[in-house]
């Protein structure tokens, strides 16, 4: 039985070096494919940068959610149940994000969310958890500029009704816009589509008809936003347009063309206007790999890489639970995009960076830090 | 409501009503001649887009050729459809080849996936077509107003082809017996190998024209405007070319004038285009101008 010994050693010894899976999902494919790809991109960098945990190799699952909220369920369920994922990162987009942390929340295993900022992703979910800010904050700051900076004392909102993310930031900047203008009824309209509309007239000849100073629109997708904005400028509207993180994709400049020069939009971060050692080096090896500058998602999906990596350093196991209560009490990471600190609901408190749009490029404005 | 306001909203109206009726007419020739929902319709439409979008970007063709490229293209891609998953379905019953066109469906839309990738693309706009025309204060775009015109060519174009020459004669007949026409002396393979070529190059001009005005295509582009289309011909009467015409205006019509007089609805449009569509079932199971 001597050849024994030596089998069980290597046995042991694969046992070992058994790889610690972390899922993802993320929109590969429809109208968010876009904003998916960019955090891939971040993902697959901080992958790269480090591929080891607790001695045991990492490996990266992902599964396309395809824009669709039970693509996105079934996409959770999946990588914790066949591919014993014990943690998952994803996703861009709050409508697909709070199904997703639904079922991982049930599940018992912790979901880091890179982009998602609708509230619901993490209320009431222990297991939930997020590296970017919510959007209470980003309607508040994008409301902010409009009547601060731009002076606007009106405004005309059009929603994408069929959007979790754009119905809730719809409702918080008209929220804070009322406050900061004074006025009760400085919010003239608010008109709604759905997600998968291209033609947008009807609700611009109705934007127009109210004459507001700035039109908010808290598109879900980018390339919405864009012909939105195009086909406002067709009808010889001339009202400056103001948007939120989703609008920060290559296609939104590609589609919208000359249309969307000047419109300002929030989002997580800026090559100009970083806060952290980190980002320099992210940075960095960001433009030596791809070749051109990160965007925001890419930013913060290295950044939710890199904390589930630190918080199952932390558990010491490559427990959920573990993970979880690690995640839970994290505290000054130092991230790509800033320090993050998660608050009782999971949530990161971060600043804000407005950015618009010039020569065809998104160029940097200013940043904006949360007043609590 | 103003005046003014009032007729720049029937303007988009128009504009979008033309937009669908062009599509839904391609949708309503196939099922007309053959008797199958070709579901892959709305996928060769986006195909056309991306052998447009090819064209100019690989080939660097000119945008009029690109476009004429596509057609072409299009109606090969058609024909082809119909020979893989249609034709050896012919004698089976027809729930299998409505299966066969949601596969093809599928198909299209993945392997467009694989190979052009899921993010959207910028469809090209040639200076030309790009302009916007005041009348009085009412806007509208030069496409729109070349989509009207060639919408109405289509339908003239068809219209003549489908009563006025042989190879109509031999649509019309198989429309109503396969086995019948073939006992006539009609070459049944080449009617039908026609029709699909004639009605994927409707998809691929409609789509041509879809994305002048909305100009972003992607793999699942598709899908909004056939289902759009499929309600359009339903309405119209499914098989008749002015009923699907007249189908896509309403529909078009309808999206608009819901926004423009009720406002706070909005986002309720689906809901009333296929209460709509319920109500037309209902009354007229065979559509406004089908026959019975």
């Amino acid at each position: 039985m001597k050849w024994f010994i030596p089998l069980f050693l290597v046995a042991s010894l694969v046992f070992a070096a058994e790889p610690i899976v972390i899922g993802v999902y993320e929109p590969m494919t429809g109208p968010y494919a876009a904003g998916g790809q960019m955090t891939m991109e971040g993902v697959y960098l901080a992958h790269e940068q480090v591929k080891e945990v607790l001695g045991r190799p990492i490996q990266l699952v992902l599964v396309d959610n395809k824009s669709d909220k039970v693509e996105a369920s079934n996409a959770v369920a999946r990588l914790i149940e066949y591919h014993k994922a014990v943690a998952i990162i994803g996703s861009y987009g709050s409508a697909v994000a709070i199904p997703g942390s639904e079922v991982a929340n049930k599940l018992g295993v912790p979901m880091v969310g890179c982009s998602p900022t609708n509230p619901l992703v993490t209320l009431g979910k222990p297991f939930a958890f997020r590296v970017c800010f919510i959007d209470p904050f980003q309607g508040t700051v994008m409301a902010q500029f409009a009547v601060e900076k731009l002076g606007a004392k009106t405004a005309v909102v059009i929603q994408d009704i069929a959007s979790d993310y754009s119905v809730g930031l719809s409702h918080y900047f008209q929220e804070a816009f009322k406050k900061l203008t004074k006025n009760n009824k400085s919010v003239l309209g608010v008109i709604s589509y759905q997600t998968g509309d291209q033609d947008f007239t009807a609700q611009l000849t109705f934007a127009n008809s109210k004459n507001p100073d700035v039109i908010f629109i808290p598109a879900a997708a980018y390339g919405e936003a864009a012909l939105i904005i195009k086909q406002a400028r067709e009808l010889g509207m001339k009202q400056i347009f103001l948007g939120g993180d989703t609008w920060e994709a290559p296609e939104f400049l590609q589609v919208g063309g000359k249309a969307v020069e000047g419109s300002y939009f929030s989002t997580h971060f800026d090559t100009e206007a970083t806060t952290t050692p980190k980002a320099a080096q992210f940075i960095k090896s960001f433009r030596e790999k791809y070749g051109k500058d990160p965007s925001a998602f890419a930013a913060l999906g290295y950044d939710a890489y890199m904390l589930v990596v630190d918080a199952i350093m932390r558990a010491g196991k490559p427990d959920p639970k573990a993970i979880k209560d690690a995640l839970a009490s994290t505290k000054n990471f130092e991230g790509a995009t800033g320090y993050i600190t998660l608050d009782q609901n999971g949530d990161a408190i971060k600043d804000a960076v407005i950015r618009v749009v010039k020569d065809g490029k998104f160029v940097y404005v200013t940043t904006v830090r949360p007043t609590e | 409501m103003s005046w003014t306001l009032f007729l720049q909203h029937l303007a988009n109206g128009i504009a979008l009503g033309f937009v669908f009726g062009l599509v839904a007419i391609g949708y309503t020739l196939v099922y007309g001649v053959v008797k199958l929902v070709n579901f892959a319709h709305g996928d060769i439409f986006m195909m056309a887009c991306f052998f447009v979008y090819y064209g100019i970007t690989l080939f660097s063709f000119p945008w009029w050729l690109s476009f004429v490229f596509a057609v072409f293209l299009t109606a090969l891609l058609g024909i082809s459809i119909e020979k893989v998953a249609y034709k050896p379905l012919r004698d089976a019953p027809r729930i299998s080849s409505l299966c066969s066109a949601i596969g093809m469906s599928f198909l299209l839309e993945n392997f467009a996936t694989v190979v052009f990738g899921g993010r959207q693309k910028a469809f090209y706009q040639p200076q030309v077509l790009n302009k916007t025309l005041n009348i009085g204060e009412i806007r509208i775009q030069l496409v729109t107003i070349v989509t009207i015109v060639v919408s109405i060519a289509a339908l003239l174009f068809l219209n003549y082809l489908v009563y006025k020459t042989k190879m109509g004669l031999a649509m019309r007949a198989l429309s109503h017996d396969f086995d019948t026409a073939r006992l006539m002396g009609i070459n049944v393979d080449r009617t039908i190998t026609f029709t699909f070529a004639v009605g994927s190059s409707l998809a691929a001009i409609s789509a041509i024209f879809w994305a002048l005005r909305y100009p972003q295509i992607w793999p699942f582009m598709g899908v909004f405007p056939g289902w759009r289309a499929f309600t359009a011909a339903i309405i119209g009467g499914v098989g008749s070319i002015k009923g699907a015409m007249t189908g896509g205006f309403l529909i078009g019509m309808i999206s608009i004038m819901l926004v423009a007089f009720l406002p706070d609805l909005a986002g309720y449009r689906d809901a009333f285009i296929f209460m709509m569509l319920v109500f037309v079932l209902l009354f007229r199971p065979t559509g406004l101008f089908g026959e019975a």
